[in-house]
């Protein structure tokens, strides 16, 4: 989705920072709390991490950027307990505030919800019996796809032309997984792009590689 | 949504907590299990692993040559294959190409062989920018490129895992794989430093 998690070419960020000698893994401890918490929660739910990672993108701008990267994975913890039926909508700002000595009524648990789709292995490889469609050393277009729900075709690469650098494993598609509508593992490929392609010709000089599923690539006619 | 920025927001350590409790009551996690996720991520799974792999490519060619044709396949035989890294392919930075990998979407990493990922790593401004100007953001991170280096930015953006093959530094070259892993580091292992001589 066209979202604020689709980071890659946008401004306003600032400066990138210079990494830090011996940072911690989980810099506060609420921090290792909601990482672990997050995992547990996705299990709990029955979620893969293509439906996890869309709870994250689906966060408003506060939520995803106001408490960092744990604060993110708290609050699509938290999304994704309320859709599954296994959260009130308001129980865990109810139980935070009497946390800190206010008297909240706490909601009643909810009726989970059971989910149909279950994934057929482990993990997100599997094996896809078709030909792949695209060539090593073709040159291939993105789609120009803008999609409401999850996808992991980045609007910076749609409608530019590159060239199949590798095919890689098949995978998981991440676009009906995330909406557990099935695992439709396609063919996926790392495409190269040249920095001018994408960015113009005053840009840097470098290129890029993207992995792409099959369907989000388009022959050259 | 209920997340997020409204008036009364609560801190999110009082969030964590809440939901801690809120789970351990109806007893769906176990808080032991969270100390030993917490544990794992903290003192098991970390650069330590990658650094082993670059070392053992270091002092042994015919791994070397095995990991940039195959790294899945080479990592696994160091055990070091599994969540979040499930197929690696590993790229070789030299003096004249560099490598550098970033996820745009999310923050994907190779967990199995550098850790989670550090704080610059997660930065919206890494993640926007070196896509678009990589020379420009690696010098502002302390790493200056010379013209001649043809730099590759890889866009991790599905479930394959982007290991860099640091260069080995000059001064190095009687030292045995074990006094080679204390020099190898998380950042050089993405593209956003080279390694020092000891």
């Amino acid at each position: 989705m066209d979202g604020i998690a689709d980071m890659g070419g946008t401004g306003g960020w600032g400066q990138a920072h210079p990494p830090r000698v011996d940072e911690p893994t989980f810099p506060e401890p609420w921090d290792g709390r909601a990482f672990a918490l997050a995992l547990l929660s996705t299990r709990l739910a029955g979620w893969n991490v293509d439906a996890f990672r869309h709870a994250l993108e689906r966060l408003d701008r506060s939520a995803y950027l106001a408490d960092g990267y744990f604060g993110r994975w708290l609050n699509a913890a938290e999304l994704m307990l309320i859709e599954s039926g296994l959260l009130a909508p308001s129980a865990i700002q109810a139980r935070a505030r009497n946390l800190r000595g206010e008297h909240v009524q706490e909601p009643p648990a909810p009726e989970p919800v059971r989910l149909e789709d279950a994934p057929t292995a482990a993990g997100s490889l599997r094996t896809v019996d078709a030909a792949p469609a695209f060539a090593v050393g073709e040159r291939v277009r993105a789609r120009h796809i803008s999609s409401a729900g999850h996808t992991r075709l980045p609007r910076y690469v749609r409608g530019h032309t590159g060239v199949v650098e590798l095919i890689e494993p098949a995978s998981v598609l991440p676009d009906t997984n995330a909406h557990f509508r099935g695992e439709n593992p396609q063919h996926v490929y790392t495409v190269r792009f040249d920095s001018h392609e994408l960015w113009g010709a005053d840009a840097e000089s470098f290129a890029l590689t993207i992995e792409m599923f099959e369907s989000y690539l388009e022959k050259i006619a | 949504m209920t997340t997020g920025g409204s008036a009364d927001r609560v801190p999110a350590s009082l969030r964590a907590e809440a939901l801690e409790q809120l789970l351990t009551e109806r007893g769906l996690v176990d808080p032991n299990v969270l100390d030993a996720i917490i544990t794992t991520y903290e003192t098991d799974v970390g650069p330590l692993n990658g650094a082993t792999v670059v070392a053992k490519a270091w002092t042994d060619p015919e791994y070397r040559r095995r990991l940039l044709d195959d790294g899945t396949a080479a990592i696994r035989e160091l055990g070091f294959i599994g969540l979040q890294t499930e197929h690696v392919v590993v790229v070789e930075n030299t003096a004249t190409s560099h490598h550098v990998v970033v996820c745009t979407l999310c923050s994907c990493y190779p967990w199995q062989l550098l850790g989670l990922p550090p704080s610059w790593y997660k930065d919206p401004a890494y993640r926007a920018r070196v896509v678009r100007e990589p020379r420009r953001v690696l010098s502002e991170m302390g790493l200056e490129l010379g013209d001649d280096v043809q730099i590759t930015v890889h866009d991790s953006s599905s479930e394959v895992r982007w290991l860099v093959l640091p260069e080995r530094p000059a001064g190095t070259d009687g030292l045995p794989a074990d006094r080679l892993v204390p020099l190898i580091t998380r950042d050089a292992m993405v593209g956003v430093a080279r390694i020092q001589a000891p």
